[in-house]
């Protein structure tokens, strides 16, 4: 039973660390630039769908990731430059809508260019396997690796927003935007690069869960919603506060999914505690956001200055 | 500052009332063309635009986003088909039930959400109408994600009878009509003027003396309720009732309504909702992909036609705006009756009318800037 435990935990773990990765580039973009950026999750989608292709192109798992990464990034730029720089100063209700614009855009874009049936990453032999981190638990060594890349990440993001200098315009620019332009910040090429950041860590994102679930249109969607309840927990703006809100959600989803049916069983029928549990599991983390915002509203760790 | 949001006879005024009696003429128009996917189409339309309107209460004149107004839709709907699936069809008790429904739903949701602001309110109603929606798929009695078959609609005991399909529009096309009148005459009376005024300073009305959040919570309450009804005649509609129409994006949907329309204008959701939805049947008649060019006009939309539909008009760019919409028609019907070979011609043809539009609207953009700066 702690086994299971245990290995349900590295899932929910998984998990989370994956949304970690979305919610890290949505909440910069959200503190540095006040954006609201409903694309996120088209660029996760697209970042997948690049993966899937250099993956086929090249016959490589490690090659497709590695040139889909710039790919996602460069997507990201063209559509901060294009589309997205003209919204910065308005208000959140444009920035909601103009990006949903692009999330039809791009999910009929994907329809268009790769067809409606969607897509399957093939591991390669390396990851493939299980590898037995404690006696008596095997564990498939792809989400081991997932959870050891989202630490990197995590680990990765960690120095540089706390211990360079361009971790310290971010976080002067998400305090106060103004003054850093004042100060003779080029706060536009800022905002550009923390940008191709966020694209990159979604692309990211999208080209680790390839494997585990289809690449498939409007696979953003959803996760994009998890993501604004992790930023909304975690606190807008705060790196720290995604991390700790993104396990969370993960492990609680996780954990629902995989004992709530046992719990309701003991109760209900097998096949209606199934459904039911799932949709509990999948509530339960909304219900957390609620009580956490009716709790603490400006999330567990708010950024300073706003 | 306070627009004065009387029903003068503006231009808006007028094309919006020869839209109210065109639509009033659409169940005719399908009897003459013989054309049933017409009246179909079209009391989709009007019952959209009824949920538009209760969304442009609180988004247009109360300036609260709420991005989860599906969530209403849905438990009006579900309320229907809930009630339908224990062979409760009399209206009299499934009509106020789902209504009773949605109102609580709408107090509850806003007692939680009306705490926060901005982007924080965007994004409880949006997770609360997750909640509604994940609720709905793991309904195992009521067909969970597959959805819920209604075998009969509301009863309304030979008063009306629903099921035929041209009175079924007129009750719609009539209670559209009705929450026009009541918003025109909400948004003008002394609640409506503290919410509008909560809107533009909640501070300030609040030091005058007004309890904001109240006065919010009513106006919340009140868009739900007919949110809900907007939920109760899809029901009856499509016979069905499932999550998909509870999903995030359709709350978008609502939102684009309104805004393309013309936010915090009495007639904005109705021109926003039957341009929307016309568009989407029309571009999809030419590419499966209509989206691909969905997506990018509403980018352009916010970022240079702010306003929307309603402002155009206001503005006096009535006429270039219905020039496209004619020419667009025009070539559509062209389209229609003929073959795919005209369809270059008159892509061409359109271009050509929009590229005039948009010269001309540059130029009174241009005369207009020049007469703002002495």
């Amino acid at each position: 039973m702690t086994l299971l435990i245990f290995e349900q935990f590295l899932n929910g773990l998984q998990i989370g660390l994956l949304l970690f990765l979305l919610a890290a580039g949505l909440t910069l973009v959200f503190g540095i630039m006040d954006m609201v950026n409903l694309a996120h999750g088209s660029l996760y989608m697209m970042g997948a769908y690049f993966a899937a292709v250099f993956v086929q192109w090249t016959d490589s798992f490690i090659l497709g990731a590695i040139l889909a990464l710039p790919a996602g990034m460069l997507l990201g730029v063209a559509t901060e430059y294009v589309a997205l720089r003209n919204l910065y100063a308005r208000d959140h209700l444009d920035q909601v809508l103009a990006t949903f614009g692009l999330i039809l855009f791009f999910n009929e874009f994907a329809r268009l260019i790769f067809g409606a049936g969607g897509m399957a990453i093939e591991l390669p032999e390396l990851l493939a396997g299980q590898i037995e981190i404690l006696p008596g638990l095997p564990y498939p060594t792809y989400r081991f690796a997932i959870i050891a890349m989202g630490l990197l990440c995590a680990g990765f993001l960690y120095l540089l927003v706390q211990k360079t200098r361009l971790g310290m315009l971010i976080r002067a620019g998400a305090s106060n935007r103004e003054m850093v332009g004042a100060l003779g910040v080029d706060i536009k090429l800022l905002f550009t690069l923390v940008f191709g950041l966020g694209s990159a860590l979604a692309a990211l994102a999208g080209l680790m869960s390839g494997p585990i679930s289809t690449v498939q249109i409007g696979m953003g969607d959803n996760v994009l919603i998890l993501c604004f309840v992790v930023i909304v927990i975690g606190g807008l703006g705060s790196i720290r506060g995604a991390f700790v809100a993104a396990v969370l959600v993960g492990v609680l989803e996780t954990m629902g999914r995989a004992f709530l049916p046992n719990i309701l069983g003991s109760f209900l029928n097998p096949s209606e505690a199934g459904t039911l549990a799932q949709a509990l599991s999948s509530m339960l983390v909304y219900i957390l956001m609620s009580g956490v915002l009716v709790l603490r509203p400006a999330g567990l760790f708010p950024a300073p200055g706003r | 500052m306070l627009k004065s949001a009387s029903l003068r006879f503006s231009v808006s005024t007028g094309v919006a009332l020869l839209l109210l009696l065109a639509l009033a003429l659409v169940p005719v128009a399908a009897e003459v063309f013989d054309d049933p996917f017409l009246l179909t189409l079209f009391t989709r339309i009007v019952i959209l635009a009824l949920a538009a309107v209760s969304l442009n209460l609180i988004l247009g004149y109360g300036g609260m986003v709420s991005f989860g107004h599906a969530a209403f839709i849905g438990v009006g709907g579900y309320a229907i088909g809930i009630l339908a699936k224990h062979e409760i069809y009399a209206a009299w008790i499934q009509w106020p039930v789902a209504l009773l429904m949605s109102a609580l739903f709408a107090l509850l949701i806003g007692l939680l959400s009306l705490r926060t602001r901005g982007i924080f309110f965007i994004m409880i109603t949006l997770a609360l109408s997750q909640l509604v929606y994940y609720l709905a798929n793991g309904a195992y009695a009521y067909g969970g994600d597959d959805g819920l078959t209604i075998l009969k609609r509301s009863d309304f005991g030979g008063l009306i009878s629903l099921s035929d399909r041209p009175s079924f529009y007129y009750l719609c096309w009539a209670l559209l009509a009705l929450s026009l009148y009541l918003t025109h005459r909400l948004v003008n009376s002394r609640f409506g003027m503290v919410l509008r005024g909560a809107k533009s300073n909640d501070r300030r009305m609040a030091a005058i003396g007004f309890p904001v959040l109240r006065y919010r919570l009513t106006a919340f309450v009140i868009a739900g309720t007919v949110c809900g009804l907007a939920g109760v005649l899809l029901a009856n509609h499509t016979d069905f009732v499932s999550p998909a129409m509870i999903h995030w994006t359709r709350s978008g949907d609502l939102i684009v309504m309104v805004v393309l329309g013309g936010m915090g204008s009495l007639f904005g959701p109705l021109f926003g909702a039957v341009g929307y939805l016309a568009l989407e049947e029309i571009l999809s008649s030419y590419t499966e992909y209509w989206k691909l060019l969905f997506g990018p006009l509403l980018v352009l939309v916010i970022l240079f036609a702010r306003g929307g539909i309603d402002g155009a008009l206001g503005r006096g760019h009535g006429g270039i705006l219905l020039g496209i919409i004619g020419g667009f028609f025009l070539l559509h019907g062209v389209h229609l009756y003929y073959d795919d070979a005209w369809a270059v011609p008159a892509a061409l043809l359109m271009g050509a009318v929009g590229l005039v539009g948009l010269m001309q609207w540059l130029r009174l953009r241009k005369a207009r800037k020049a007469g703002e700066t002495p």
